[in-house]
């Protein structure tokens, strides 16, 4: 489809240690549309992470291996070009917000300067431009830029935050990939940045993949969401599909252990066991040990994904027999 | 019969630099048996510091604690160890607060060694025992806090904070570094055991889902001072204090049909060191006027609901 930013084919990552191999990507596809917002939730260790990284080719390899799979960001294929070529598009089609302020920015560097510096960098400006640029993208993000020349020591976990989304938004970014922008911070301060990265994407048009594991911020800000559980993508589908149809049994079970405001019930409903180790990982499906309703061909084969509604994918033998 | 624990007008202040940071200030409360005090706010209100003084990892600065109606507030050594006996603690961070060096089973068995009342025997069945309740398997008994999970090690600091029997638990953020499927089923263990040995708890947290979830009894926290307090069904559905609304505004629901008018607070906390006499919310409240900067006091406007806010009643007859 030619209106993708992005597609991702198949990614599938490693890590090599001296012990084990750790498969930690198996078989991610993805797409992402122009000015779309989508949610990639699951549990720390499913493999988030690793595919926002791979995204940004920041992997460190070794230990990270790709096994296979393609990339294609405007129509280019990532995983071919040259470290020289994609810094070109780091940082300034594509850019990330990490998810710790605290260690994402350099200490003993002036704010401001930490923003112009991306701008130096991409567009060809004079200094005294690149500084006015980078004063206007910290109004934006509501910092005063009287705050331009101060260190990030200076600045409250909020702020910093700020100050990280204004350098990543300080080019125009075509793709912005935020890995759990706000779960260092303060629920106050988190509804503040949300509103903050709302608007934002509101006016300069950005497609954003959210990384998170709460489905509170998903429900938010996201228009589709991709479910993660052991290197894979479980369920997929618009925001409406997934809260009011959730498919895959890991998707509900999800929910479930939620604690609801409105609920009056005396226990929570949790997912037994714990996620499969990605050193490891069983023959058939990967939830098949966690999952309530698994039957014996679950732990047979690897179930592929079926459409139960027009762009609702999921990876679940037991889908079609439900409904 | 007295209360398990009651709390009158505890302050605990710290010297620095700038001036004294008034980490707690004026603190009342009382628990009773089985029941759970949520006790929420922002980093930085002094949530931590209340559950620290209350077990004497801290001392006061003033006030008292009744625990069985007996004073502790300036105990002796003595005091202090029979005291903890009844009072412990689960830490937030169940990789920090285990040590890297000792075996699971050798961090359960040290509270029981320590107290001296059992043989080494007694001590091993015991040790079984406590893993056995909280869904340890057997398996782990000698491995170490690297080789397992989050969920794992924070059952481990359960079964420590269970080992002696105690009445009484601080909770400080028990969850908070667990997945959602993982925390579903620590809070459960609590919630049985709770049931089963009639605990209290004082869970002290910033998800507020998981506080209504488990609490009788919610306090809202500002800057060291309780702003609000009441039951909590009561708070998340009539809360008072503009700081409790606004909080309650800022949990992003999972509903996608029911989204909700946020209250945007403008700002973050100020500083408690050397606060203004007046409301210490006053800054980043949508209500505020000049009889904000006079001292608020805690009023009961309706039964065990109490409110630290000038405006509170004012507002309802808006409202109304």
């Amino acid at each position: 489809m030619a209106d993708n930013i992005l597609e991702i084919h198949e990614l599938a990552v490693e890590y090599h240690t001296d012990e084990a191999v750790i498969h930690a990507v198996n078989g991610v596809y993805l797409n992402v549309r122009q000015g779309e917002t989508i949610g990639l939730v699951g549990e720390t260790g499913a493999g988030k992470t690793t595919v926002a990284r791979s995204i940004m080719r920041i992997l460190q390899t070794p230990p990270a291996k790709f096994r296979g799979g393609s990339i294609f960001f405007q129509g280019q294929d990532i995983m071919t070009l040259s470290e020289k070529q994609m810094r070109k598009i780091r940082g300034d089609k594509i850019a990330m917000i990490f998810q710790d302020p605290m260690t994402a920015l350099n200490p003993i560097e002036r704010v401001g300067y930490q923003i112009a510096e991306a701008i130096a960098l991409h567009d060809k400006v004079t200094r005294a431009e690149s500084e006015k640029r980078a004063c206007d993208m910290l109004e934006t993000v509501g910092i005063p830029a009287g705050r331009y020349k101060e260190f990030p020591h200076q600045f409250s976990g909020g702020m910093k935050q700020r100050v990280v989304i204004a350098m990543a938004l300080a080019c125009n970014p075509i793709l912005l990939l935020a890995d759990e922008p706000t779960t260092a911070l303060d629920v106050t301060i988190q509804a503040q940045v949300l509103d903050m990265m709302h608007s934002l994407k509101e006016k300069l048009g950005t497609s954003v993949v959210m990384i998170t594991h709460d489905l509170g911020i998903v429900a938010e800000i996201c228009d589709s969401v991709a479910v993660v559980y052991a290197g894979e993508i479980v369920e997929y589908g618009t925001a409406e599909h997934i809260f009011d149809h959730p498919a895959h049994p890991y998707t509900v079970g999800l929910f479930n252990s939620l604690p609801k405001l409105d609920s009056t019930e005396p226990r929570l409903k949790p997912i037994k066991g714990l996620m499969p180790d990605p050193t490891s990982l069983p023959q058939g499906c990967k939830f098949y040990e966690r999952c309530p309703d698994a039957s014996e061909a679950c732990s047979a084969g690897v179930p592929a994904a079926v459409e139960v509604s027009p762009g609702h994918q999921v990876k679940c033998f037991l889908t079609g027999v439900n409904s | 019969m007295p209360a398990l624990l009651e709390v009158k007008h505890l302050k605990k202040y710290f010297k620095t630099g700038g001036g004294l940071l008034h980490a707690v200030d004026d603190i009342t409360f009382t628990l009773e048996k089985g029941r759970t005090l949520g006790v929420v706010g922002e980093s930085g209100c002094g949530k931590t510091t209340l559950g620290r003084i209350i077990l004497h990892l801290l001392d006061l600065t003033d006030g008292q604690i009744l625990f069985e109606g007996k004073d502790i507030s300036n105990p002796s050594k003595k005091e202090l160890v029979k005291a903890r006996e009844q009072m412990q603690i689960i830490f937030q961070d169940p990789y920090s607060s285990l040590n890297p060096r000792m075996s699971v089973s050798e961090t359960i068995m040290e509270p029981l060694i320590l107290q001296g009342k059992l043989t080494k025997d007694e001590i091993m069945e015991e040790t079984g025992n406590l893993m056995d309740i909280v869904g340890l398997a057997e398996r782990f008994k000698n491995s170490y806090p690297h080789e397992l999970d989050g969920g794992r090690r924070q059952r481990i600091g359960v079964a420590r904070a269970l080992a002696l029997n105690p009445k009484f638990i601080v909770c400080d953020e028990p969850v908070s570094a667990l997945d959602v499927s993982i925390q579903a089923q620590i809070i459960n263990l609590m919630l049985d055991l709770q049931e089963e040995r009639g605990l209290a708890y004082m869970f002290v947290t910033h998800d507020l889902s998981v506080v209504k979830y488990i609490s009788d009894d919610i306090m809202v926290m500002y800057l060291g001072q309780m702003v609000e307090k009441a039951p909590s069904d009561e708070l998340f559905s009539h809360p008072m204090h503009p700081y409790t609304q606004a909080l309650l505004s800022a949990i992003p629901v999972p509903n996608i049909h029911n989204k909700k008018q946020r209250i945007i607070m403008q700002g973050e906390l100020t500083s408690p060191i050397n606060p203004k006499p007046g409301c210490r919310f006053m800054d980043r409240c949508r209500y505020a006027s000049p009889e904000c900067s006079e001292p608020q006091v805690l009023e009961e406007p309706l039964p065990n609901h109490f409110v630290a806010c000038c405006k509170s009643n004012q507002k309802e007859e808006e409202e109304k």
